[in-house]
């Protein structure tokens, strides 16, 4: 074709360059193992990247209106903790959306600060990694919990049951992800989340209420904590103060794996979705192979910075930075 | 006193009176709340309180430099632990077992090198891809944390040399080794940040990129040796807790970029680069320590430290904002 030069070939190349690699990556590990594309390892691989990618959906919403969240792991060991505990005491019915307003309660504080008072949205969510941590110890008295009745509660039906032959931690995952995608990109909410992202003053200036939206990115972002949470806490039925340390990062390196800058503005939640299944795809594959589970951290960290690396390559239209 | 001239007063004397505070605080409800007889301000409580400021308070005077620059390090954890492995177990290496104790200093030179190889690594990656430190940062969080995992499994990696414990628990003019250590350190890159070209275009950097790159300043080289910087103390703090402890355990070092990060906007640095200073951070690093030993000595466990901690970083926060005009201009991440 005509139109497209070499440049554009190169372009491409990098823009589309973590899908390239991903395609590579499942044709050698499918080589290496057989079973690693059997209908039984995908729907596992999907199942246990459920709560991640429930997760990553909120916070695709908090990147993309260039803001960080790094509070969702330990917002999720207390959404956790808090479901359990409540389970036993006051019944399911009840436990579920008093866990629902507490975490959402949390997602608020966070958005009206880095919102309303505009502070800096890495150091809030960090410091609110370590306050949420404490609030959970506190609540807990640091004691794991556990439901009295693991047998015969319906309560389990969230992680461990299934429709239609499908688990229902997927089908959570799928239908939120469709509920919110739709959200941002079809409703003037979405659209305003972009705005504020891609240029805040801009938006501003054009009547969008900044502080608002980024309010409100963070409360989606707690809503779908709860709902990791509840489905974490449904799996396991029982569970440590600690169930959601380090998750920020996997969350985070999966909306960055999907291609949403960090400086906001763009991403879409289809690619989250892409995002969290190729750090499914690739950690299971790594175990398949017979690696050891630890091996999958510097791949991850590979991954990103290569992801990130070719993303703005793309954009600057070539392969090292300029910095002198 | 002009109205600019009080806001710069309490800004920068703010640390060193919000020690003050502690200090009285600590003192009065020790008395009430405390279960042992010793008084807080007891002398050798103050100083095992600057000996345990030790390992925050290194890493914390290169993560000033690292933020001044305009960058920032998530992966120092992760580096110590790294350091930390590697001090532990050289020192039982066989092709070292002629040498007798002469293996101590080798064995810190090897630490301190993986610390400063590391610490190459991430300012390598930052400056030739050009991708945010943040981003590079937390991806070796993650990896250099796979190769402490990769290396010995989740078995704690122990060794325990006499000669080397000596030395760490030893005291000298009434100050442990540690706290001699953060001194060094502290003087060090105090001179460095102040007194030196590179300390100035650290600022110039962070202050504003392009007019330092118009200027004529290498900025790549500047990123890459702050990065080494804060590697090789990150080591060095790691040396200097383990010498002591003698096993390290490989989840260890987790949060510590956390308090580190804690300590140095404390201490008045901004993320945005172009203002701190080491003698703030000293100050964000005694505050923190002191509040997690004041609120021990009341009794409160560690979740209340946690959650403490973190409501006070995001209330300097909001404070600094108020008290500064600079900080109106966002971070833009």
């Amino acid at each position: 074709m005509e139109s497209m030069s070499k440049a554009g070939i190169g372009r491409f190349l990098a823009r589309q360059g973590i899908l390239i690699a991903f395609a590579v990556f499942i044709i050698g590990f499918t080589l290496a193992n057989g079973r690693f594309l059997s209908p039984e390892n995908v729907m596992g691989v999907v199942r246990s990247s459920a709560i991640l990618g429930v997760m990553a959906l909120g916070v695709t919403f908090v990147v993309i209106s260039g803001n960080l969240d790094l509070s969702v792991g330990s917002m999720m060991s207390f959404s956790t903790i808090v479901v359990l505990d409540l389970h036993d005491k006051i019944g399911p019915v009840l436990a579920i959306p008093a866990m629902f307003v507490m975490t959402l309660c949390l997602g608020a504080f966070i958005g009206f600060l880095v919102g309303y008072l505009k502070l800096n949205s890495l150091i809030v969510t960090l410091g609110m990694l370590s306050a949420i941590h404490g609030l959970t110890l506190t609540y807990s008295g640091g004691q794991n919990m556990d439901i009295a009745d693991k047998e015969g509660t319906w309560f389990s039906v969230f992680g461990q049951g299934s429709a239609l032959g499908i688990p229902v931690p997927i089908l959570i995952f799928l239908l939120l992800a469709a509920l919110l995608g739709i959200v941002l990109a079809k409703t003037p909410f979405g659209r305003k989340v972009y705005a504020v992202g891609g240029n805040g003053t801009a938006a501003t200036f054009s009547g969008i209420k900044r502080a608002r939206i980024v309010f409100l990115c963070y409360v989606m972002s707690s809503f779908c904590v709860a709902v990791a949470g509840l489905i974490q806490a449904s799996r396991s039925l029982g569970s440590q103060n600690t169930v959601g340390q380090g998750l920020e990062l996997d969350v985070l390196a999966a909306v960055i794996l999907g291609g949403a800058s960090l400086l906001g503005g763009s991403g879409t939640i289809f690619k989250t979705v892409i995002g969290v299944l190729i750090l499914g795809f690739i950690q299971n594959g790594l175990l398949l192979v017979g690696l050891q589970f630890y091996v999958q951290f510097v791949v991850t960290w590979a991954i990103i910075i290569l992801a990130v690396w070719l993303d703005i390559a793309a954009k600057r239209g070539k392969l090292l930075s300029t910095i002198a | 006193m002009e109205a600019g001239n009080l806001s710069k007063f309490l800004k920068n004397g703010a640390i060193w009176g919000f020690i003050v505070i502690e200090l009285i605080f600590f003192s009065v409800a020790g008395e009430f709340m405390s279960l042992s007889d010793k008084a807080f301000m007891d002398v050798d409580n103050m100083l095992l309180l600057l000996k345990q400021s030790a390992p925050i308070g290194i890493i914390a005077m290169g993560m000033t430099i690292i933020m001044v620059n305009g960058n920032i390090d998530l992966s120092v954890g992760a580096i110590f632990a790294l350091s930390a492995v590697i001090l532990l177990d050289s020192l039982t290496w066989t092709v070292f077992a002629g040498l007798g104790d002469w293996v101590i200093p080798v064995s810190w030179a090897l630490a301190l090198l993986t610390g400063v190889g590391l610490g190459a690594i991430n300012g390598f990656i930052v400056w030739k891809t050009g991708v945010d430190a943040f981003i590079v940062t937390l991806g070796s969080m993650l990896g250099f944390r796979g190769l402490v995992f990769m290396y010995n499994g989740e078995t704690p990696t122990s060794s325990l040399n006499w000669t080397l414990v000596d030395f760490a628990e030893a005291q000298f003019l009434g100050l442990h080794t540690a706290t001699w250590f953060l001194a060094i350190v502290t003087l060090v890159m105090w001179y460095l940040m102040t007194r030196t070209v590179h300390g100035r275009n650290a600022y110039a950097i962070g202050d504003n990129r392009d007019a330092a790159v118009n200027a004529g300043i290498k900025v790549g080289p500047h990123m890459l040796i702050n990065f080494m910087i804060i590697g090789f103390l990150a080591a060095l703090s790691a040396v200097v807790f383990y010498s002591e402890s003698g096993s390290v355990n490989p989840n260890d070092g987790q949060l510590y970029e956390l308090w580190v990060i804690t300590a140095v906007v404390l201490g008045g640095t901004k993320l945005t680069g172009g203002a701190g200073s080491i003698v703030s951070t000293l100050g964000g690093v005694l505050a923190i320590q002191l509040l997690r030993k004041g609120l021990g000595h009341i009794g409160a466990d560690t979740s209340t430290v946690n959650l403490v901690i973190g409501l006070i970083l995001i209330a300097v926060l909001f404070l600094d904002r108020q008290l500064n005009t600079k900080g109106k201009e966002e971070l833009k991440l």
